[in-house]
This record gives structure tokens, sequence and C-alpha cells, in this order.
């Protein structure tokens, strides 16, 4: 019972589901729409570090610190246009935001 | 050899099983806390694939400041989060189909794939054997060498997202009294103090 590359990605692609399904179960909530954002970012890393490690190359891990770098980013972009929208709206309900629709 | 095996389905399980308690649970904090239990987990599974300097950042950067930093936004926005969860039962079957269709889309793409013959040669840069340089040294050595302008451009990302943060998030009220360093600065010894003579007995 070896745990093969085969194992890794089946993680990954279950974690990717979750994250996209999480999209789509809660419309109304941007926290959790955020968060599921990040269980995508997460599965990706999975992804990427499994075939790192068994392909024997190292630049996997780099990308995958790569894109630890943009999803921190983007959790901090994306948590302070929130509170900023709060402030002004006092409300976050997703389809409260249609202040830019014509 | 069956303990390497009995970690990764225990750790991919608790992953799995919080990712999926993540999308589902009633309290947005308790969310969080899941997402924490799911990023925790998957550290695990990066250290079981020689990943330690990930793993490590995993925890450090992503649990530590970028969950706790979700953790604090849920706590701050004070926000009834019942009124969001209405229409969770209406979206559900079409999340589950869209999901089912990805999900068995990736599986067929897992299926009929496989590791191209000479892979081997196009490797960038090769794992060190074990035992002879550690996961971060080794990673480091690459890192700041020949990826070094990534490294730069990393840096510049997060600098942006501060810079925004900070800008989106601070606000200055009215009424509140801030420190202005020109002023206190530019105070000479002349603006500053007023020498009164006071009589004995009088006052001023």
């Amino acid at each position: 019972m070896t745990i093969g590359l085969g194992h890794y990605l089946t993680v990954a692609a279950i974690l990717f589901t979750i994250g996209i399904f999480g999209i789509f179960l809660n419309r109304k909530n941007v926290i959790i729409i955020l968060m599921s954002i990040e269980l995508i970012l997460l599965a990706v890393n999975i992804n990427l570090v499994a075939f790192s490690a068994f392909l024997g190359d190292l630049v996997g891990q780099v990308y995958a610190l790569l894109v630890l770098t943009v999803a921190a980013a983007e959790a901090a972009i994306g948590l302070s246009i929130l509170v900023a929208y709060y402030r002004n709206r006092g409300s976050i309900a997703v389809e409260d935001i249609n202040l830019m629709k014509g | 050899m069956i303990f390497p095996a009995l970690f990764f389905y225990l750790f991919s399980g608790v992953c799995i099983a919080a990712a999926v308690m993540v999308i589902a649970a009633r309290n947005p904090v308790h969310s969080v806390l899941f997402l924490i239990l799911a990023f925790v987990n998957a550290a695990a599974l990066f250290i079981l694939l020689g990943a330690e300097f990930l793993a490590m950042i995993l925890i450090i950067v992503y649990v530590g400041a970028v969950l706790v930093l979700f953790l604090f936004v849920v706590m701050m926005l004070d926000v009834d989060f019942t009124e969001l969860r209405q229409g969770f039962l209406q979206y559900l079957p079409i999340g589950a189909l869209l999901g089912g269709i990805l999900l068995i889309e990736l599986v067929l793409v897992l299926i009929g794939w496989t590791i191209g013959p000479n892979v081997q040669q196009t490797i960038a840069a090769p794992i060190p054997p074990a035992g002879s340089a550690l996961n971060t040294e080794a990673l480091g050595q690459v890192f700041y060498t020949r990826y070094v302008y990534f490294f730069q451009a990393a840096g510049m990302v997060l600098l942006v997202a501060m810079i925004g943060a900070i800008v989106l998030t601070l606000r200055h009220k009215p009424y509140v009294k801030r420190q202005n360093i020109a002023d206190q600065i530019a105070r000479t010894k002349a603006t500053a103090i007023e020498i009164v003579k006071v009589r004995p007995g009088q006052g001023l």
C-alpha cells in the first residue's frame, strides 16, 4: 500500500471541487466565498508540491511559495475591501453590491 | 511501511472533512476555525511529501496571519449571518451539479494521464538526495539565485497589498487629536514658553 502521486492529486481535486461548490452554495456571503477561494488555492498548492515531490523537481515548491504569496495578498486586499464596503453600506450581502450596475 | 499510508489517509481525510465543514458551517467563525484545521492538515501532507519549508510557511504565515485576519474581520463585522444563509438549499442542486461535473472531469483527467517518458531530462532544479541538504537549504539555493526576480516580484506584490489594505481601511476621524510632528519639531523656546513674573502674595 504505497501512496503515489495519484492519491495526492485526488485529494487536491476533491478540495478544489469543495471550493467551487462552496462558492455556489454560499452565494450571499462574501466571507465564505473568500474562504472557498483559499481552499481552491490550497488545492493548487497541494498539486504543485505533489508534482514537485514525485518528479524530483524543486521548482514546483518555488512556484507554490509564489502562489502562497499571491493568495495572502489577495486575502488581505479582499478583506480590506470588505471592511471598507461594510463601513459605507452596513451590509455585506452579495446582492446588495450592485452600485456599479447601470 | 504502513505508517506513511496511514498518516496520509488520516491527514487527507481530516483535511477534506474540515473543508466540507468550511462551506457547510452555520457560523462563519466556525468556518474560519475549520479552515484553520484544513490548512494544518494540508501542512502535514506537505511534510509527508518532504516539503518541510512550505509546511512551516503554511502554518506560520497562513494560519498565523491570513486566517487570523479572516477571524478578525468575521468578528469585527457585526452582520446577521442567518439572513445571509437564506437560499442555501435553493443553490444546492445547481452547485452540486456543477461540482459533480467538475469532479468527474478532474477524475477523468487523472485516470487517463501518465508522466511523460522523457520528463526526467527536463528537470530544472533536482531535489537533493535525502540526507545531503535540508529542504529549506535546497529551496533557498534555488530561490535566491535562479528565481531571485520572482522573489523580488513576490515582495512587490506583498508591498502593494500592504499599502492597498492600509489605504482602504485607514480613516481619519475629525474629532481625534493627532500628533503633528512638523509642528512639534518647529517649536522654539520663544514660542513654547512664556516667563511670567509673579509677585509674592498676589498671584496672577
